[in-house]
């Protein structure tokens, strides 16, 4: 799968529906996330996340309510974000009896290719190291490296 | 890193089939573009444009052994590039231990006020 970047996952040693809530919930966001969430948490639904002194606009895609949520963000400004222009986050949650949730989240990438120069080296000045979103296969050295 | 040498990486990487290619050298050592040819559903002339981009952002280069032009993996290029994976894995890593934290937490004073409630 092409773009395919970054896919994670924790035990938590809660019921999914405190687990859900954690995740979704904007004054909750602003403490593992960013530092100011304004989301609205609804399919469709544009919001905005600041990181210190950087901020950048999220649009929701997906709330099926305690199982998933995800919403794509890194889209050039003033442009509806899509596959192709954007990254995608996915929260996936999966209950493992009533006290104990695993949570997992896969953050894909966008095809630069197609981008003009300028959105590319705009891109690349804003995120840094975000190129690697597309060494895929290179995800697969690192999950064989690292435990979890 | 500069941003011009992001770029350069990024348009080298982003294509699936310079990846294949990328692949091939990664598990195979130093390598010939006739023995990559043989290996790839694409023509021999591709396998050569891929390995021009490929030299071009530093990720590949190549030597002469014999009569033999042989492609291998820029270790250190592809070395700079897994750390900024990890770099990002950790991140997420470190966001997911955070909710971990948050939701355990929540969940212990939930159970306390129905003990105390009971």
């Amino acid at each position: 799968m092409p773009g395919l970047v970054i896919d994670r996952d924790v035990l938590i040693e809660a019921p999914v529906e405190v687990v859900w809530r954690t995740v979704t919930e904007p004054d909750q966001m602003s403490q593992w996330f960013a530092d100011r969430v304004e989301l609205v948490v609804a399919p469709g639904a544009h919001g905005y996340m600041q990181f210190g002194d950087q901020g950048g606009p999220v649009v929701v895609e997906t709330v099926d309510p305690p199982a998933r949520f995800s919403f794509r963000w890194n889209h050039p400004d003033g442009e509806e974000p899509v596959a192709g222009n954007s990254m995608l986050v996915e929260f996936t949650l999966t209950p493992l009896g009533d006290e104990r949730t695993r949570l997992r989240v896969v953050e894909s990438g966008h095809e630069l290719r197609d981008w003009p120069d300028a959105e590319k080296e705009r891109y690349a000045d804003e995120h840094g190291n975000g190129w690697v979103e597309f060494l895929d296969r290179l995800a697969g050295v690192l999950a064989e490296s690292q435990p979890g | 890193m500069t941003a011009q040498a992001d770029d350069e990486l990024w348009s080298a990487i982003a294509d699936p089939s310079r990846r294949r290619v990328l692949d091939l050298l990664i598990n195979n050592g130093a390598v010939s573009a006739s023995w990559l040819g043989r290996q790839v559903p694409f023509t021999r002339q591709a396998v050569s444009k891929h390995l021009v981009v490929l030299e071009d952002a530093g990720l590949v280069s190549r030597r002469k052994q014999g009569r033999e032009v042989l492609y291998q993996v820029e270790a250190d290029r592809l070395d700079q590039a897994t750390r900024a994976l990890a770099d990002l894995a950790a991140q997420w890593d470190r966001r997911l231990g955070a909710i971990k934290r948050l939701a355990e937490a929540a969940h212990a004073a939930n159970k306390k006020r129905k003990e105390e409630m009971s």
